[in-house]
């Protein structure tokens, strides 16, 4: 009996001795211990930081006109299609006779800026699909037989979100003017339409080259929807009434103006456009005609903290951040500006300035209960025999008012539609909403580009339109009924 | 035809790179020795096939057999290693050893793909090297006495690197080789292993304050020589390895924290002070507006991962010389974009594999000299790769360091393969102290 006591005495005696002698080897070993988990941790991070970049980063990074592996996979590749949305053929490579690949535009200059070109560097879609272009998802086997028969592989087809009868009726409208259309669908972000003009011809990319570089200003080639910078006239008004109505929590109903034509103010004088009386007008009236004394007034009235606050979230003075280049709009009002300023720049003229695409984000965001879906133009990228590769989803740019400012503002740009300066989309089969602007840009008070923003229908908005017509004249006379014969077209479909 | 060859030996390599992987860990797990016989045998098969299917491809890819011969040779080499490895040292580790000679065949076959010349020249300086290394951990288990040449290995390493700041040949704005009898060394690399030994024999005689006051007047000596050098890369290791292993031997918290903010100082104002720092973190913060200039290297290795994807463009199927010195500083870049970032990341954990055998037997031997070598050794070699790997992929700046048995350079191949070596000598001790206690653990 005493002896198993022992025993087992030994034996509890034997682990502890054991758990003291591990415990004591673990402490011996902390410092080890934690230098290996921090080196570890290091290495994963690079391994994190690896994954991260070839997921996430490096689409966008390759397609680089410094990567010398675009030459290898165009030697390798033979450039695959762009694509509208319907599988329209946007720009193909055909082999010719002497079997020389080219390059070829079906619809000419009718999506020269959109599309862009592929020689003489790359631009528009030819761009931002390029390296997917160069890639070839055809069959294993073609593949094989291809190898075998020395050939080269068909390259993938770039799907683009842009729409044939949008971008034509788009063109047309425009006509012999200068401008910009931008036609987008504001639930996703998808690009239906976009124009600049003056136009070219892809075709001849390499015979135009020298002409139109050495041309003062390199105009031609610039995509006025996106790095075109414009005064935004009127239709800054949308920016000066949301500062308002954030001001005033939401009391729009209190603000009465009696305009006789003009407004002064610390002997600085605002007229309205070609001079018109007004007479007594609310802030409703006020926005629907576009009433320039009235906004002044409005102006001066304004805490120029919050209106800086108010034009930054509407994305002013920041890069877009968006793959193709963008213009970065301006807003420069300090908090010390004369009173002169910011009488100008709450009537949209002064020094503020913004690009199409921009306004046109702004309007989507109305239209959207607030929020900015990423403007994006490739909707998918297929195989040459159309099965697809990777498809894009669209995505959450920004939120940017709430529901509330954005049902604020709708209800203000229908008012516009319906008894304001853009009468001309009233009594459709189709409800729109939508801002006049009448930018003046020269000395001469009688020269102004012709702007309207603006979506449809009302209720359930489909698409959002931006219109510049440069040097036309009001925007209620130009823009509007090429806002009308777009918004006729989509709904006629 | 060899088209489809490297399309398809690229999913092979990949997927026979990722077993080997698997097991390098898998060999951590347990104690059955059967168990591991198994790894290591499944591993050097993966080794054979990984090396046997990329030249395979290389061959047809070139269409020239001679590259057969080399391979040949290759396979000859790494064979006998691990066979004589095993003979002469019973107690050797298994794993190590494996992927050692991975790392190596991973260097042979990509440098073969990029420069044949230099494959040959390299592989030429690894066969001698491992012959001569072949002694070492006999060396170090025979040599109970290398603690009392301590201060031997500190003088020695500061003179290599003050010979070479006065003599050397400027590459790149850095004096980091010196020339002797044709043969062009960076005494920088040798230098760490004897900075390593200082370090240890130092602290294993003492711990305290005027100990580590001596010891750190010492190891700045050797980081600020090499600075004036202009060779930050490895005056950043030798600055990391010394925080660690002052923090190891002394245990003391406080001088790891200490060490850590003194780097950072330091690091602050060599950004104020030196202009090539400046460029450096120019080209690291924003590479693309800088991409004709100080961003040119970084981007191209960015170009190359990212155009490789995920499974790499197979060998020769991509671009990978066009990136500067890419068989030196950026052969990560280039086996990602041939061999993929798949393949890449394989490529990272085999060295994380090394890095965790090396703490362990640093973990597992009781003299504190031999214990802060390993140590210091397993800094030395990993954060040499986190600098590497993590420049080519801009997760820090570019220091300009190789990737050890792997990027081409005689000397950083010399010096990788004797770190390895003494690690297996001091797996030798430490399996026999472990036997002398009449404990059968640890073995792996």
């Amino acid at each position: 009996m005493a002896k198993k006591k022992t025993d087992t005495e030994e034996k509890l005696n034997q682990e502890n001795t054991k758990e003291k002698k591990t415990k004591k080897k673990q402490y011996r070993n902390r410092e080890l211990w934690i230098i290996t988990y921090l080196f570890v941790l290091l290495m994963f991070a690079v391994i994190g930081n690896e994954i991260y970049f070839v997921y996430a980063k490096s689409e966008t990074a390759i397609n680089n006109s410094y990567n010398p592996r675009q030459e290898l996979l165009a030697s390798k590749n033979v450039r695959g299609k762009i694509l509208t949305a319907d599988g329209e053929v946007l720009a193909q490579t055909v082999r010719g006779d002497d079997g020389n690949e080219k390059r070829v535009y079906p619809y000419g200059s009718l999506f020269s800026h959109v599309v862009g070109y592929s020689t003489k560097g790359k631009t528009g879609v030819e761009y931002l699909g390029n390296i997917a272009l160069l890639t070839s998802n055809a069959s294993i086997n073609e593949k094989i037989q291809n190898e075998l028969s020395a050939q080269k592989n068909i390259g993938d087809n770039v799907v683009t979100t842009l729409d044939l009868s949008l971008q034509q009726a788009a063109y047309d409208a425009l006509g012999v003017y200068d401008g910009a259309i931008i036609v987008t669908e504001p639930s996703t972000g998808r690009i239906l339409a976009m124009v600049s003009k003056p136009d070219f011809d892809p075709n001849e990319i390499a015979e135009i080259w020298d002409e139109v570089t050495n041309e003062e200003g390199n105009s031609i080639l610039l995509n006025r929807a996106t790095q075109g910078l414009y005064p935004p006239g009127s239709t800054y008004k949308i920016v000066t009434a949301l500062a308002y109505y954030r001001q005033n929590g939401g009391d729009i109903s209190s603000y009465h103006y009696q305009c006789g034509g003009s407004f002064t103010y610390e002997g600085h004088r605002i007229n309205c456009y070609h001079g018109s009386a007004h007479g007594r007008v609310g802030f409703r009236e006020s926005f629907e005609k576009s009433c320039n004394s009235s906004f002044a007034n409005i102006g001066v009235s304004l805490d120029l903290t919050g209106l800086m606050t108010t034009n930054e979230d509407l994305l002013f003075n920041q890069s877009l951040g968006l793959p193709y280049s963008t213009a970065k709009g301006s807003y420069v009002l300090g908090t010390n500006a004369t009173s002169y300023d910011v009488m100008q720049t709450s009537i949209g003229q002064g020094k503020t300035q913004v690009s199409p695409l921009q306004l046109n984000m702004i309007t989507c965001a109305i239209a959207n209960e607030g929020v900015v879906m990423t403007p994006y133009l490739i909707d998918s990228i297929q195989n040459y025999n159309g099965s697809t590769v990777k498809q894009y989803r669209p995505e959450v740019y920004a939120s940017i008012m709430t529901e509330d400012e954005a049902a604020f503002l709708t209800d203000m740009m229908s008012g516009v539609v319906e008894s304001g300066t853009a009468k001309g989309l009233r009594g459709q089969s189709y409800t729109a909403a939508g801002k006049t602007g009448s930018a003046e840009y020269s000395e001469n008070k009688e020269d102004s580009h012709a702007w309207f923003t603006g979506f449809a229908p009302v209720d359930d908005p489909q698409i959002c339109v931006t219109i510049i017509v440069e040097g036309a004249g009001s925007g209620g006379e130009y823009a509007v009924p090429m806002a009308k014969r777009l918004f006729d077209v989509y709904f006629s479909k | 035809m060899a088209l489809i060859i490297s399309d398809l030996s690229k999913y092979v390599i990949a997927i026979f790179m990722a077993i080997f992987t698997y097991e390098s860990f898998a060999a951590f797990r347990g104690k059955d020795e059967t168990r591991k016989e198994g790894i290591y045998t499944r591993q050097i098969i993966c080794m054979f096939i990984v090396h046997f299917v990329s030249f395979a491809a290389i061959c047809l890819e070139t269409g020239d057999l001679s590259y057969i011969i080399f391979y040949g040779f290759q396979q000859i080499l790494l064979f006998s290693v691990i066979a004589l490895f095993r003979v002469i040292y019973r107690n050797s580790n298994k794993l190590l050893l494996n992927n050692m000679c991975m790392l190596l065949s991973i260097g042979f076959v990509m440098l073969t793909r990029l420069h044949f010349d230099r494959a040959v020249r390299q592989f030429k300086i690894a066969a001698v090297s491992l012959l001569v290394c072949m002694f070492i951990p006999y060396l170090i288990k025979k040599f109970r006495f290398l603690d009392k040449f301590t201060w031997l290995y500190g003088l020695l390493g500061a003179l290599a690197l003050s010979v070479v700041l006065v003599l050397g040949a400027v590459t790149n704005g850095s004096k980091i080789s010196y020339t002797i009898a044709g043969f062009s060394f960076q005494p920088s690399e040798f230098v760490k292993i004897l900075f390593v030994f200082f370090t240890a024999g130092m602290f294993s005689k003492s711990k305290d304050f005027l100990q580590v006051c001596i010891t750190t007047l010492i190891a700045a000596l050797h980081v600020i020589i090499l600075v004036i050098s202009r060779d930050l890369g490895s005056a950043l290791i030798f600055f990391v390895v010394y925080v660690v292993m002052v923090f190891v031997a002394t245990k003391n918290y406080i001088y790891f924290i200490l060490g850590i903010g003194a780097g950072c100082g330091a690091g602050i104002i060599a950004s104020k002070l030196f202009s090539h720092v400046q460029v450096r973190l120019e080209a690291w913060t924003d590479p693309w507006t800088h991409i004709d200039g100080s961003g040119y290297q970084i981007t191209q290795s960015l170009f190359a991962i990212g155009t490789g994807g995920w499974f790499g463009m197979g060998l020769y199927q991509g671009n990978p010389t066009s990136i500067p010195y890419v068989e030196e500083d950026f052969i990560f870049s280039a086996i990602a974009e041939e061999l993929g970032v798949f393949f890449s990341i394989c490529l990272v954990l085999v060295c994380v594999s090394c890095f965790i055998a090396f703490m362990s037997v640093a973990m597992h031997l009781k003299d504190d000299f031999y214990r802060l070598i390993a140590t210091g050794l397993a800094i030395v070699y990993i954060f040499q790769i986190f600098l590497t790997i993590g420049g080519g992929t801009r997760l820090i700046p570019l220091t300009g360091v190789t990737l050890p048995l792997v990027s081409y350079g005689g000397s950083s191949v010399l010096t990788s393969l004797i770190i390895f070596c003494v690690i297996q000598g001091l797996y030798g001790i430490q399996v026999e102290e472990g036997e002398s206690h009449g404990k059968k653990e640890n073995r792996y």
